[in-house]
This record gives structure tokens, C-alpha cells and sequence, in this order.
């Protein structure tokens, strides 16, 4: 058996490389290669932490089939708008976030407005060209695990969350801005409150 | 000036740790060129004509002896001998290796200086008026407001990777705005409000490049609480809607202009509705702790001196020398400014002379500022975005003293304001963007106009020269503007008129083009016609722009594109 493909997820507010079980679902017929396959092999051992990924408006265009599918999460393009996910919240186990290049930094308001305004509290993915060196940033915005790109080493990358002991700002981890932060007004960020430990 | 904390210190050297990995990792083939290229962008690194280019940040334009001197040696070690400033209140040097850029972080990290965000799709260096602080003309002091925003902008994780680059700047003066506010993507007038409240004036989408646009007022009176959030509601309707399909079109005007300015200001007030007084909201306590940094330096009581720095008001020394000495009164004419101190004056030293590039400092030369700084401004300098830099805090009793030894050092050309003050972008000698040279354009029109009399005679001008539409030699508000354009090859210069940066976006203006456009020889000799007409043309007292805007383009047009001129006209077309 192929090894699973790996990825990062945060397990108590540290970094872990543990095995990814989901499948990401392109299209329509990605979904009925995917039902067919489960089809034929009814027996084959259930993977409890992973299901099937589709993109947004695929789970949408499934109405009340979505449950039918098992365990299930959606994924968003870079102009989806996350505000479209809210009524699929109790169905779904995962939102994924596809980054097409690391460059577009669309997702990044993405994650923030599904943890800050839409009360999105699962499980949060980075998907796509996912590199070592935005995982802090993906990180402070939200995201809770980060399925680096194929080519790349997760464990090698672990060390991005280490980059910076403080932050400038609040976002979503931490949320409060130095200057709001009680503890310590006049000397922002004392290292318990670093990034990563929370 | 705003001095470090422990923290701020260890965020800078954190980013020169990880800045030393990723070079590392690329040399070592794990990072791709292509996956390096954003990195060393925020970071300041181009790759240019000779070598890549380190852009490093000079916030609001303030320095120290101190960093001077560390600039200095940065490029005697690393560099060849001299650095550029900028007209964003930057510092580059040209001839930095990649594989050595982390050590020259680390030296910038020592002073408390950075190459952070100078580059990339973020927001950038925050940019100020020179004379924050010591302008009578001032509702407040901008710098503690631009250093809360520098923070609030380091490594924003949600803003890193925009459609395009992001450029704030920040004005408090109603009478001028010295800092190009109105041509910034995001632009705030900071103003007080009757009960003394600092309030800011927000302009968006303003900008050079190929579509120059003058900011659009989208909110009137923002509390300065709310700069930070404000600013994050307005970043994140661009994040999210911004063109990322086309380089040219990805900068926020592009996003206002499609909207509309209305249509845009009411998106950001929806986002904006949702983090008002939210945890980003600065804080009282945070604006004294930054603002602490900006403390006035302990003044001299002055027993017999005036705030008004003009000649009239001078204590008799001073009078005396102003009397005795036409070069140091000339000087003085154009150099110093009124200070909201008795006894003080700002002076700005002129890095504009003839044979070296306007903006270019020497090493010895970034020494010596040092030393003047220390020796007449309490140890601090400012750079302008004119290019020049300024002594903010003199004693007016030592401007003959001060006069004399930048006389010495090359650095008192009286031309402060006119012709030869030329805003000037490194073009085709050094950038790989530009399409042509710029340069000995500027070098020139030096040769052609070098008599102070006459200079002097046609009074306040701005002339600005962009190598390539990129305009970062701000053609578009130069009174007259050359800009470099390539024609089948070969290097062109399109003229515009009538460019100029008001005390407001109304008041601001984007130069219109006078016609086809010329070889680099004939730009000494255009410039020459224009300013000629100029002269025929003026009344009493009025500035080239005042004659502009009386008679408009067509007898400056009709001057430079003579009758017979047609045939050439339409060949060149």
C-alpha cells in the first residue's frame, strides 16, 4: 500500500506532520469516480479522520445529497466567497482554502473572514502551492493544518512556525494587537504570548 | 527619534534569521528562483542591471548620526562607495550580492534599520513630510501616527501577498503638502477637529505609473483610533477585489476608479463597520508610549529671535552675516525655513549639483551628514522626497557656521525649489525596468542652467525625470516632467506641463503632454524654449504653475512645436 500523503496540522497548539486522509474532489466527475470506487469495495477500511473534499459549489449543487456522501468538507477558490459556506457549517468536517500560487494572497482574507466574522471553528486547510515560508502567515490568519506541496518535506517545514517569537498586530492567532494585550502594554508580546502557543 | 524596544529589536533580527535561511535554502537549490523572488522583494532586494539593488527603509524619512554612519559603511564594505536616495524616502544600493545582503541586514539590524516591505506586493515604507515636528504650518505631529502604522503594517500576515504594491503617506500640514500624499494608494491628511481631536482626511487610489491618478477622498474626519482598522477594512476590499489578472491594472486606483470612488468608500465602511472598535483600535496609551520617541530635543531658550526664519527677524549676528555674505544670503533664501521654535530653523542641504546624480551620496559624504547633524541638529537628519535632506533642529545663531562647511562639502547649492532641484530616478544606467537613461538628461539640464541668477529669476519650478513609466522620478507632478520612452529601439523623452502636488487633491494635478516626443539632445533646448515663454509670459510674481494655469498648454506648445515643424511632427507621430 502507497504511503498516505502527509501534512501539517496543529494538535494543541503545536505543529505535528500526521497522515492526510482526505480526497480532494476537482469536479462532478471526480465526485462519481469517487462514489463508484467506494461503490466496488464497500469493505475497504473506513478512514475515521478523512472524506471527501469538494469544491464549494459542487457541496452546494448537492443540497440535501451532501449527507448521502459520507464525511464531507468544501474547499474555496481564491474568489469564492467564503460568506456562501455558512449553510453547509453542520454538514461539513473541513473547509479547504486552494491557493493556485503562493502569490495570490486572496485566501488569506478568506480565513480571516471564516474565523472572525463567520464562526467557522473546524478544521481550517491550506491547499495548493503551500510552502514552507507562508506557513506563519497561514498560520496567524487561521488556518489549522496545511497540506504542503507534494514536492515538499512537511517536516523540514515545521521549523516556519518558530519564525518569529511576537506579532505586530492581532489577527486571528493571536487575535489582540500588542497595544491591546493587558498583560504587557508598554513592551508588546512577551514570549508567552508568541505565536504557536496559544 | 522612535527608539527600538526589545522586542522591536528582536522582530528585526528574526527577520534577518530567517532572511539568512532562505538564501541559504536557495543556494542550496531547495527554494526556486521564482519561490525566493517575493521573499527578497520584502526584503528589499531587486535583482537589477549590475547586481541586485538593496532598497532600505528610511521611515518618515528620519535618521541618526548613528544610522548615517552605519549607511556609510555599508557602502564602503558592501557597496561601491555610495547609495541613492529615493524619492520614497528610501536609501538603494546598487551593487549588493545576494549571498552578502543578509550580513547588511544585519548590520541595518544593529541600528535599528530595516529593508523590510521596500518592495514586493505589500504595504511599503511609510512616507512622511520632512519637516514633521518643527513646521509652524503643522496641525500635529504625523510621525507617531506613521510609526503606529509602520508596526501595524510589519509582516501582516493577512497582507503580504496584495495584487500589487501598497503605498501610504502622511501629511498634517493644510497650507502644503510636502510628503505627495494626494499620489499614494492610500493617503491621510491628519487634521484636528475644533475640540482638538486628530482626525485624518483618507484618500485612496491615488498614483503614478502608467495611469496617474490623484487620490479620492473616500472618508472625511477618521479619529486616529481607527487608522489601523480603517486601513485593515480598506486592505482587505482590495486583497479581495483587486485585479490579479493583469500587472498594470492590479493597484488599488484601478479597483477605485472601476467602482468608483462612492461605490468603493461604502465597501470599505461595510467592512469597516465590523472592526470599529474592535481590538485593532489603537490605543491612548500606545499612541504616548510611540509618541514618547518624538519628544521635542531640548531646545535652547532663544533670548531675541523670532519663530519666522526670514532675514528681518534674525538677531543682529545673523543679519550682519546675511548682509556681508550674498552667497550665504542666497543660500539662506532658499534653504531655511521657518521653525515653530524661536531660534530654529530647518535647513535643507541640496544633494543636487552638478556631476553627481541627483539623490547620490557618497560614503564620506553620509559621514559627514553625521557629523553636521551631530554638530547643528541634535544628532538627527531627514530625507526628502525631493532627494535632498534636511537639518530639522538648527540654532539659527549657527546657519553662517553651517553654511560654510556645507559650502565646503558640495552641499550648499542655493537652488533649493528651482529648476535644478530635480526629482530624478536612477533609469537605464542602473534600473532593468527603465527604457531609458535619466541620468544625463538631469546632468543636462545642470550644464545648461548652471547660472544662479538666472535660476533664481525664474523662481519656484519642479522639473522631475522618470526613466520609464513607472514614474518613479514623479514626471506626472513635475511642473515640467521628461519622461524616458522607448520608440522602435531608441531612447525618447515625452515632455508634460503643469504637474503639481497642492495642499490637497484638488489642488493637485497630473502634467499633461505637450506633444511628440524628442531625442535626448534636444531636451536642454526644449526645456530652454518653455522656460523662455515661461518669462515672456509671466506677470508679477507669479511661479511657472500660476503662469500655467492662467494661459494653459498652447503657447508653451505653440513655442516648442514651431509652424514648420508639422512634417517632423507627423513623422514622428
Amino acid at each position: 500500500m502507497p504511503e498516505a500523503p502527509r501534512l501539517i496540522r496543529i494538535v494543541d497548539g503545536a505543529a505535528r506532520v500526521v497522515e492526510d486522509r482526505w480526497q480532494v474532489i476537482d469536479d462532478a466527475a471526480a465526485l462519481e469516480a469517487a462514489r463508484a470506487a467506494a461503490s466496488s469495495a464497500p469493505d475497504a477500511p473506513h478512514a475515521p479522520d478523512g472524506g471527501l473534499l469538494l469544491p464549494l459549489g459542487l457541496a452546494l449543487a448537492q443540497g440535501e445529497q451532501l449527507r448521502a456522501l459520507g464525511r464531507v468538507g468544501v474547499w474555496l477558490a481564491p474568489a469564492d466567497d467564503p460568506a456562501l459556506a455558512v449553510p453547509l457549517f453542520g454538514a461539513i468536517a473541513l473547509i479547504g482554502v486552494q491557493f493556485p500560487k503562493f502569490t495570490d494572497g486572496r485566501g488569506y482574507s478568506s480565513a480571516v473572514l471564516l474565523r472572525t466574522r463567520l464562526g467557522w471553528r473546524g478544521e481550517l486547510r491550506a491547499l495548493g502551492d503551500v510552502l514552507q515560508d507562508q506557513l506563519f502567515a497561514l498560520r496567524r490568519v487561521g488556518f489549522d493544518s496545511f497540506a504542503l506541496r507534494a514536492d515538499r518535506d512537511p517536516v523540514a517545514a515545521l521549523a516556519a512556525f518558530g519564525t518569529f517569537s511576537g506579532v505586530y498586530q492581532g489577527s486571528v492567532e493571536p487575535a489582540l494587537p500588542p497595544y491591546a494585550s493587558p498583560a504587557s502594554p508598554a513592551t508588546p508580546n512577551s514570549p508567552a504570548r508568541a505565536a504557536g502557543t496559544r | 527619534m522612535y527608539r527600538y524596544t526589545e522586542f522591536d529589536q528582536r522582530m528585526v533580527d528574526e527577520r534577518v534569521a530567517q532572511f539568512r535561511d532562505q538564501v541559504a535554502r536557495w543556494k542550496s537549490g531547495s527554494l526556486s528562483d521564482d519561490e525566493l523572488r517575493p521573499l527578497r522583494l520584502q526584503n528589499g532586494l531587486y535583482i537589477q542591471r549590475h547586481a541586485p539593488m538593496l532598497r532600505v527603509a528610511i521611515p518618515y524619512g528620519l535618521l541618526s548620526s548613528a544610522q548615517l554612519r552605519a549607511l556609510a559603511h555599508i557602502a564602503r564594505t558592501w557597496d561601491r562607495g555610495y547609495g541613492h536616495f529615493s524619492t520614497r524616502q528610501n536609501i538603494q544600493f546598487n551593487w549588493i550580492q545576494i549571498e552578502q545582503a543578509p550580513d547588511v541586514l544585519a548590520a541595518l539590524a544593529a541600528v535599528q534599520m530595516h529593508a523590510i516591505q521596500t518592495s514586493g506586493n505589500c504595504v511599503r515604507n511609510i512616507t512622511s513630510d520632512p519637516y514633521a515636528g518643527v513646521a509652524p504650518d503643522e496641525a500635529v505631529d504625523p510621525r507617531p501616527y506613521c510609526e503606529l502604522m509602520r508596526q501595524w503594517s510589519t509582516f501582516h500576515p493577512e497582507f503580504s501577498f496584495l495584487p500589487r504594491k501598497f503605498k501610504i503617506a502622511f501629511s498634517a500640514s493644510a497650507r502644503e503638502d510636502r510628503a505627495a500624499t494626494a499620489m499614494h494608494d492610500l493617503g491621510f491628511y491628519l487634521r484636528r477637529e475644533a475640540d482638538g481631536q486628530v482626525v485624518a482626511d483618507v484618500l485612496a487610489g491615488g498614483g503614478m505609473g502608467r495611469t496617474p491618478l490623484v487620490g479620492a477622498m473616500v472618508r472625511h474626519g477618521l479619529p486616529w483610533r481607527h487608522l489601523a482598522t480603517y486601513t485593515e477594512a480598506l486592505l482587505r476590499v482590495y486583497n479581495r477585489y483587486g485585479r490579479r489578472d493583469n500587472m498594470y491594472k492590479a493597484r488599488i486606483k484601478i479597483l477605485v476608479r472601476a467602482l468608483g470612488a462612492a461605490a468603493f468608500a461604502q465597501e470599505v465602511e461595510a467592512e469597516f463597520a465590523h472592526l470599529v472598535d474592535g481590538p485593532g483600535t489603537f490605543t491612548e496609551a500606545e499612541l504616548a508610549r510611540v509618541a514618547a520617541g518624538f519628544a521635542p530635543p531640548p531646545y535652547a531658550p532663544a533670548a531675541d529671535a523670532q519663530a519666522d526664519a526670514s532675514p528681518d527677524a534674525a538677531a543682529p549676528a545673523l543679519r550682519q552675516a546675511l548682509a556681508a555674505h550674498p552667497g550665504f544670503a542666497r543660500w539662506h533664501g532658499r534653504s531655511v525655513r521657518a521653525h515653530r521654535v524661536a531660534g530654529y530653523a530647518a535647513v535643507t542641504l541640496s544633494l543636487k549639483r552638478s556631476g553627481v546624480a541627483p539623490g547620490d551620496v557618497d560614503a564620506g559624504t553620509l559621514d559627514a551628514l553625521a557629523e553636521l547633524a551631530e554638530r547643528y541638529s541634535f544628532g538627527e537628519l531627514r530625507v526628502t522626497h525631493e532627494q535632498n535632506v534636511v537639518l530639522a533642529d538648527v540654532a539659527q545663531h549657527e546657519l553662517f557656521a553651517l553654511w560654510t562647511r556645507a559650502r565646503d562639502l558640495g552641499l550648499a547649492t542655493a537652488n533649493i525649489g528651482l529648476l535644478t532641484d530635480m526629482i530624478c530616478c536612477p533609469g537605464g544606467d542602473f534600473c532593468s525596468l527603465a527604457n531609458a537613461k535619466s541620468l544625463p538628461i538631469a546632468q543636462a539640464i545642470h550644464d545648461r542652467f548652471d547660472d544662479l541668477d538666472y535660476l533664481h529669476d525664474l523662481g519656484e519650478l519642479s522639473l522631475n525625470i522618470s526613466g520609464c513609466i513607472n514614474s518613479c522620478g514623479h514626471h506626472h507632478v513635475g511642473n515640467i516632467g521628461i519622461l524616458g520612452v522607448d520608440k522602435q529601439g531608441a531612447e525618447f523623452y515625452q515632455v508634460t506641463l503643469g504637474g503639481t502636488v497642492g495642499p490637497d487633491a484638488a489642488r493637485t494635478a497630473i502634467g499633461g503632454v505637450i506633444g511628440r516626443a524628442f531625442a535626448a539632445a534636444e531636451i536642454p533646448g526644449v526645456v530652454a524654449t518653455i522656460l523662455d515663454q515661461y518669462v515672456a509670459l509671466r506677470e508679477d510674481g507669479e511661479r511657472f504653475i500660476d503662469t500655467y494655469a492662467r494661459v494653459g498648454m498652447a503657447p508653451f506648445k505653440a513655442a516648442v512645436y514651431p509652424a514648420h515643424d508639422p512634417a517632423v511632427e507627423l513623422q514622428n507621430a
